[in-house]
């Protein structure tokens, strides 16, 4: 059939199964954005800023598990998007983002809205690609659609200059694929991976390392089945949060920087570490040198680049998550989980000497308990994004997460910002839930203008604003590494928060006690519209433990032991 | 050449597609690695393209570098050379009053000869290891060189 390059793109995303499509059109767009008005397949959702864009994306395709897609259009449009593709690329996020660029004859001229969208987005995507015939654009959306879903997922950007939007050409979709040079690796070595199993049998300490590529690979059911017949405790990453039920009794926390006193001990006295899709960042590992010092490494990973990047595997095995570890299931009888008895006594005595928790000795209200408390009245109910800080780690440390791909959080990157709008991305995925974005008073404003499209759209997401009047992390580095110099980081000046999101049309709580916040809380469920429920919190209080930056991991700062909780 | 500063040579098999060079620089670029030498050319009948890179780094970082060429998607093979035939060509311009027979005699011994006279100027070939081209443009040094120009290696494992 003989349509334009805009036509195409529709046709190409219908045929992908897209039902959602973020966005923000412009000139160079335009053509496609016509063809969007002429079609009745897909909804599009405006954002007001194309990074809440892709981030809404984002927090769509890790809800749904389907590939993301948001479209913009050239220059600033694009430049605007390039957190979020950065954003995307680090926590291995499937999307497709379209943007618009300057017709074929302009460019390098230094027309108008152009800039080098490809050579930008190369470092900070899986793929990308410059569209310069319509004739070539089955393929590449195809393509761009298979290489963001496959193997490690992430990012594909498309440029597509408007000329080649408007010019006609033959459109086929039912193409076979041709893609020589990538063939993602998905099946692990199975002489490999009995060798790792009976190293695993040996072995006196066994840790699982997991980490948010059994995310990807949606392999929590079979991981939380190989803890289990296995008998072997696990750490959980940040990006793993929910891979196992909070209240798993082998679960022994989250690791790293601000992991658990039990799961950073416990990863520095291991003799074998079986790392399920993790990646050994330097925020979980602490010192190098240091980290799981005595230990075997067991490193399955779908990308090969990741394995032995940073700590060196005895057993590297490349393949997807789920395969390697039905595989791995399929063995493990050979591993009789009455040996790490003592190995699960010495655990739960770490956990017992210094556990996770918090203190409520203050007039204001303490962030972990109103993370607690949403847990406790939404639990499961909820999915919960958040934005980044000190209110981001105490939400892994303190929700009770009991599924996968109910966390949506920025590991990587660490993007202030990303929160609400992936929230709303969320909640245009998983209507049945309820869209909690945990928030600071720092990030909430770096793209509070969403309110406009949750009230637009109806995405009713409830951000909970942990109001410490401080970029409270930075704060926390100042007042422990830099004697107390707290540097452009005091935020005393603040918008009246109740009011910025009334000005919009949501609605807004300022609540600084237990009762008003459960008011508020169970209010805006009920009022179903966006909201800001703005909470009070105790300026000074710490994430802890901490392990210091470069330090190792048996070395943390711990919280004051005091009386009462 | 101590571990961290380890000359490397590595063949990349890539598909000839545009931007494909940028892709696989920019590896190196990102971690402040200097690329010393740099040589494409199309495969005969084929749509793929043989790259040969020298360069020079740490160990790790460069094995590093290597798994991600790996992963670059028009990347079909990457070979980190342990055991090669390295070759590099050089063209040379000597003034025509210099000595040219003692510098042809010179280019014979690095497989070369005089391949080009003009009216003032000699254009002399060779072709060697890399090490051994350096040798040769230190003993050619005295016929005074006007312009010297190396294709950079190319490389085949053994
Ligand atoms: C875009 C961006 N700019 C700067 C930072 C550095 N940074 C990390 S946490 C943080 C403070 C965040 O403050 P807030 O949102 O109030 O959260 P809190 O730590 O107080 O809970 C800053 C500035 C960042 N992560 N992202
Ligand atoms: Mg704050």
């Amino acid at each position: 059939m003989q349509i334009s390059g805009a036509q195409m793109v529709i046709e190409a995303l219908i045929a992908e199964g897209v039902d959602t499509v973020f966005g923000y059109p412009g000139g160079a767009i335009m053509n496609v954005y016509d063809a969007i008005y002429k079609q009745d397949k897909f909804r599009h959702i405006l954002t007001r800023h194309e990074q809440a864009a892709v981030h809404a994306a984002e927090g769509y395709a890790k809800v749904s598990a389907k590939v993301g897609v948001a479209m913009i259009t050239s220059g600033p449009g694009f430049t605007n998007a390039v957190t979020g593709l950065a954003d995307a690329y680090m926590d291995s996020i499937p999307l497709v983002v379209i943007s618009g660029q300057v017709p074929m004859s302009l460019i390098g001229t230094d027309a108008f809205q152009e800039i080098d969208a490809v050579g930008i987005s190369r470092s900070c995507t899986k793929h990308n690609y410059l569209v310069t015939d319509a004739a070539d654009l089955p393929r590449i959306l195809k393509e761009a659609f298979y290489i963001a879903r496959s193997g490690r997922p992430g990012p594909v950007h498309v440029d597509i200059p408007k000329d080649v939007t408007a010019q006609i050409a033959e459109y086929n979709y039912d193409i076979k694929l041709d893609l020589e040079t990538y063939k993602p690796h998905t099946k692990g070595n199975p002489r490999q991976i009995k060798k790792a199993i009976q190293a695993i049998a040996n072995s006196k300490r066994p840790v699982f390392y997991l980490g948010g590529g059994i995310i990807n690979s949606n392999a929590a059911d079979e991981v939380r089945e190989l803890v289990h017949k296995t008998g072997i405790p696990a750490v959980e990453t940040f990006m793993a949060r929910g891979t196992l039920v909070h209240d798993d009794a082998l679960l022994i926390g989250m690791l790293g920087m601000h992991g658990s006193y039990a799961a950073n001990m416990a990863m520095s006295e291991t003799d074998m570490v079986i790392a399920l899709g993790a990646r050994f960042d330097d925020r979980v590992t602490g010192k190098l040198s240091e980290f799981a010092k005595n230990a075997t490494v067991i490193h399955v990973d779908i990308d090969p680049a990741s394995i032995s990047k940073l700590v060196n595997a005895n057993f590297p095995i490349v393949g997807d998550i789920k395969n390697v570890v039905n595989d791995m299931l399929a063995q493990s009888s050979v591993i009789d989980a009455q040996n790490y008895e003592q190995w699960r006594e010495t655990i739960i005595n770490f956990n017992e000497l210094h556990p996770l928790t918090y203190y409520e000795d203050s007039e204001r209200l303490k962030p972990q308990w109103v993370i607690e408390r949403v847990g406790e009245l939404l639990g499961d109910d909820a999915n919960i994004s958040t934005d980044v800080g000190q209110h981001q780690m105490w939400t892994a440390q303190f929700y009770p997460f009991s599924r996968p791909r109910q966390f949506i959080s920025s590991g990587g990157l660490g993007t202030m910002g990303f929160g609400f709008p992936a929230a709303i991305g969320v909640k245009a995925a998983a209507p049945e839930k309820t869209s909690i974005n945990f928030t600071g008073d720092g990030s909430i404003l770096m793209n509070c203008q969403e309110l406009m499209t949750a009230v637009e759209k109806k995405l009713p997401v409830i951000n909970i604003i942990l109001n410490n009047n401080f970029l409270g992390m930075v704060r926390q580095w100042q007042t422990l590494f830099y004697d107390k110099r707290h540097s452009e980081t005091d935020l005393s000046v603040q918008p009246n928060f109740v009011k910025l999101a009334e000005a919009f049309g949501g609605i807004g709580y300022r609540v600084t006690t237990k009762e008003e916040f459960d008011a508020a809380l169970q209010d805006a469920i009920k009022k179903d519209v966006v909201a800001f429920i703005e909470v009070k919190v105790e300026r000074f209080e710490n994430v802890m433990p901490m392990v210091p930056s470069g330090g190792s991991l048996f070395n943390m700062m711990l919280l004051e032991k005091k009386e009462s909780k | 050449m101590n571990d961290n500063n380890a000359r490397r040579v590595v063949s990349v098999i890539v598909v000839n597609e545009a931007s494909v060079l940028s892709r696989i620089t920019d590896l190196f670029s990102g971690r402040g690695y200097n690329i010393t030498s740099l040589t494409v050319a199309p495969i005969p009948e084929s749509k793929y393209s043989r790259l040969t890179i020298v360069t020079s780094g740490s160990v790790r970082v460069i094995e590093q570098i290597t798994k991600q060429l790996h992963k670059l998607i028009p990347v079909l093979r990457v070979y980190e050379h342990e055991d090669m035939v390295e070759k590099e060509m050089a063209l040379i311009k000597f003034p025509i009053s210099e000595n040219l027979s003692d510098i042809n005699t010179i280019c014979e011994a690095y497989n070369g000869k005089i391949v080009n006279v003009g009216e003032n100027v000699v254009i002399a070939m060779v072709s060697d290891e890399p090490k051994r081209i350096d040798n040769f443009l230190c003993a050619v040094k005295r016929y005074n060189p006007k312009e010297i120009v190396r294709s950079g290696a190319v490389a085949l494992e053994r």
